[in-house]
């Protein structure tokens, strides 16, 4: 940063000058200069930090829903790994959320992060332009996810979940994996990532609710059908609304197929300290954040989870109002 | 030990003015108001100005109290904290929330006669009083600035108690330091788990300039291992400090704990004072509402959580404790203040499970009457239960302050890093070093969950030893 220099330069000079041979601090020659008297008490813990995030390219994939982001921010690109997540904050007065990291670039420093607008935090992203700042991006956090080469996977997505799935698809194909891509959506133009997916797996299927698009139901008769069908699938991998994970681990339980999940659950700090995204596996309370967010799927009380994550849904619903009526001058 | 004996009575402590409980309980402004200078000369001038001062053996940072406590009674505000300052670099902190009572007042040869000399209300009063008006002085309270070694550079992780006083102890030698915080708000323990009403921000806001201007940059949303490793820092910098915190809240390991209804004091009270979710909704960040609060422990996280609850509206708010108050670990002021505010004990109570509707939301918890049967290997009577004697206490937000575990990022990201057998990082305990050369390391990540002004006077003996190798 050459303004960072400039003021530390500046800082420099100031002490040399306002210091007398013997090395003490000259009272009467700092009055000289200006800016160097401070005086204490003035509240400022963000002062003077470049910390904010610029984002370097936006797509709107469903208009004023979701939108892929690409962030500069070289350091959690160059650690970023595929079922990393990171949290965000947009406002000062803003809350933080966690969202998976749904690509990284380290070479040109970049990351991807897609968002579904749903209370007042996805709902400031989605206003913001090319150009503009998050205030707060903090990660790579969680686990990354455990990838090794073995045979086939199939990777499910739902909704904005089909972008995090994108980047563990993607480390099971760089790993040489043969990876099948199952993704859903109500209707084709809720679809995301389809190009995308389709530039490095190996098969595509692609199901809708209305029919609109390839199968006329859910991701997981896709699945059913590929499983009875196809028996070197090593491993499942799920990402989506918890009923939609919740679902694939159904189906693929009398399979005895290895079933991962990426969790969701409302976080505060997201480096495991608070313990809001508490889950259950297996009967033992687990911490997504430092634990996860990557489980077991046959292990997931996904009912506990589902519960958990409406606990502040009478919050939510005044903070979007409130964020509404402001919005709108009213 | 000798001491010197009082020969004429000594004048009643001063008492602190405090804002009324019934107007406070309402209100996340400081409780606690402060001495006015009469009354800070006034307490003062009742030390007995000991020969052998027994209550600097009681202070982990070796304040020299008696000789500040001497200015102070002259009127010398500004001597007085020049002297706090040459070994604390967080006076109007420590003032605030350390444990006198078992520290420098627990030492204090007045305390035989009941009321020990206010050093913690002096320390405040003088840290207050005292504006700094360069860097330097906010730093070390001298006006010798250090000549500043652009050569020289410290990393400290984390911006809570230890890092800080590490980076002050490093910056008042000239030292350059970046400090790594994973918050989007630097001060650790400060700002997130200690409440506005016992801990102004801007006091903490006040602190973390002073070490700005001498120098120490803060990279904010960097985590220790994850955004930073340790490895990196020690090619880019000359010594690395670890001040990450304790972190995992411990659970109760009772049925439901996973209701909807049951935090961790950490989350409860990251909400409301990092999230500032008392301003909600002009803040984002909400905090559950509860009508009737439980909250389980006894220390001083267990008291700020129950106050807290009440100021967010609580109606009634009990402190569920297995043993009597007598044990209760928590600092003197916070149990009375909390009592005074109408926090409600249920002692001699052990939970046995939380109760939920069938929306998995906390309705009750079904607690175990104890009694306090013989002594166990800490000296104090073990909670028995009486067999038969259990009951339902009505609850929809419960609070579990029962303290924490080592958080296992940077843990895990640092294998070389020798761990005890409590997962806590190992250091030589003259110099602060961990098994890797030049990283040190202090505060709850050493010791495990413990006070502020313990963990500063681990960044003392880890910045001095610092100092020392790098500067000679």
């Amino acid at each position: 940063m050459p303004q960072q220099k400039g003021v530390e330069e500046l800082q420099t000079v100031r002490h040399i000058l306002c210091t007398n041979l013997s090395g003490q601090f000259d009272r009467k020659q700092a009055a000289l200069i200006p800016g160097t008297f401070v005086r204490a008490g003035v509240p400022s813990l963000r002062k003077g930090e470049p910390m904010p995030t610029r984002i370097l390219h936006k797509e709107s994939l469903i208009p004023g829903k979701t939108s892929k982001l690409v962030l500069d921010a070289p350091e959690i690109a160059r650690k970023g790994k595929p079922g990393h997540f990171v949290m965000l904050r947009m406002t000062p007065t803003g809350e933080r959320i966690p969202l998976t990291i749904a690509d990284t670039d380290a070479e040109n420093g970049t990351i991807t992060i897609v968002y579904l607008v749903m209370g007042k935090s996805t709902a400031l992203l989605e206003a913001l332009s090319v150009g503009d700042n998050v205030l707060d991006v903090c990660g790579p956090l969680g686990h990354p996810t455990h990838i090794e080469k073995k045979g086939t996977v199939i990777c499910v997505g739902g909704g904005t979940g089909i972008a995090a799935m994108h980047h563990i698809a993607k480390g099971h194909a760089r790993m040489g994996n043969k990876v099948v891509g199952v993704i859903g959506a109500r209707s084709k133009d809720l679809l995301l990532f389809e190009n995308e997916l389709k530039s490095f797996v190996n098969e595509l299927l692609i199901s809708t609710d209305d029919g609109s698009y390839g199968h006329k139901g859910l991701v997981t008769e896709l699945l059913r059908d590929r499983l009875e069908k196809d028996k070197s699938v090593f491993e499942v991998v799920a990402v989506g609304p918890v009923p939609m994970m919740a679902a694939v681990a159904e189906t693929t339980r009398p399979f005895g197929v290895r079933t991962t999940v990426s969790l969701n659950p409302i976080m505060v700090d997201g480096i495991g300290m608070c313990g809001a995204c508490r889950v259950s596996v297996g009967g033992k309370t687990k911490f997504a954040c430092v634990d996860g967010p990557e489980f077991d799927g046959h292990e997931v009380d996904f009912p506990e989870l589902r519960r958990r994550l409406a606990a502040y849904r009478e919050q939510e619903k005044v903070s979007i109002d409130d964020y509404q009526r402001t919005a709108h001058g009213n | 030990m000798e001491t010197k004996t009082p020969k004429k009575p000594v004048a009643p402590r001063v008492d602190m003015p405090c804002q009324p409980a019934e107007v406070r309980r309402a209100n996340f402004d400081e409780v606690a108001l402060g001495y006015t200078r009469e009354m800070a000369i006034e307490e003062a001038q009742r030390c007995l100005q000991c020969k052998k001062p027994l209550c600097v053996s009681g202070c982990p940072v070796e304040v020299p109290i008696r000789d500040f406590i001497r200015e102070a009674a002259h009127g010398n505000m500004d001597a007085a904290y020049r002297i706090i300052k040459s070994t604390n670099s967080l006076p109007a902190v420590c003032g605030r929330v350390c444990p006198q009572e078992h520290q420098c007042e627990g030492k204090c040869v007045l305390r035989a006669k009941g009321q020990p000399v206010a050093i913690g209300r002096l320390e405040r009063f003088v840290a207050d009083t005292y504006i700094a008006t360069t860097a330097c002085e906010q730093v070390t309270g001298t006006d010798a600035c250090a000549l500043p070694r652009g050569d020289l550079k410290v990393a400290c992780i984390g911006s809570g108690p230890s890092s800080l006083t590490c980076a002050g102890v490093c910056a008042a030698a000239g030292i350059k330091v970046d400090v790594y915080e994973a918050l989007h708000e630097a001060g650790g323990v400060l700002i997130y788990g200690i409440p506005a009403f016992r801990l102004p921000k801007n006091v903490v806001a006040t602190e973390i300039d002073g070490l700005r201007l001498a120098g120490v940059d803060f990279h904010l949303n960097s985590v220790g291992g994850r955004t930073v490793e340790v490895e990196e820092l020690l090619e880019t910098h000359h010594a690395v400090f670890i001040g990450v915190g304790a972190g995992l809240p411990m659970f109760l390991g009772v049925p439901g704990e996973n209701l909807v209804g049951v935090f961790s004091a950490n989350e409860y009270l990251t909400r409301v004072n990092l999230g500032r979710a008392y301003d909600f909704p002009n803040q984002d960040t909400p905090a559950f509402p509860g009508k009737n609060v439980t909250v389980f422990g006894a220390g001083n996280v267990a008291m700020d959580a129950a106050r807290t609850a009440l100021r967010m509206g609580a109606e009634s708010v009990h402190i569920v404790y297995r043993r009597t108050r007598a044990e209760m670990p928590a600092r003197l002021e916070e149990l009375e203040h909390a009592e005074e505010e109408g926090v409600q004990f249920a002692m001699l109570s052990a939970p046995l499970r939380f109760n939920g509707d069938n929306e998995m939301r906390l309705t009750s918890v079904t607690l175990q009457k104890m009694e306090l049967g013989e002594p166990d290997a800490s000296g104090r009577r073990r909670p028995v239960a009486i067999e038969g004697e259990v009951f339902d206490l009505p609850t929809d937000l419960a609070v579990v302050a029962l303290g924490t575990r080592s958080n296992p990022i940077l843990l895990d990201a640092t294998p070389k890093l020798k761990q005890n057998k409590w997962g806590y990082i190992e250091v030589n305990e003259e110099t602060g070093e961990t098994s890797i050369p030049n990283v040190f390391a202090g505060g709850d990540i050493v010791t495990g969950a413990a006070t502020v002004i313990l963990a500063m006077g681990a960044g003392r003996k880890a910045g001095q030893e610092i100092v020392k190798r790098l500067l000679g």
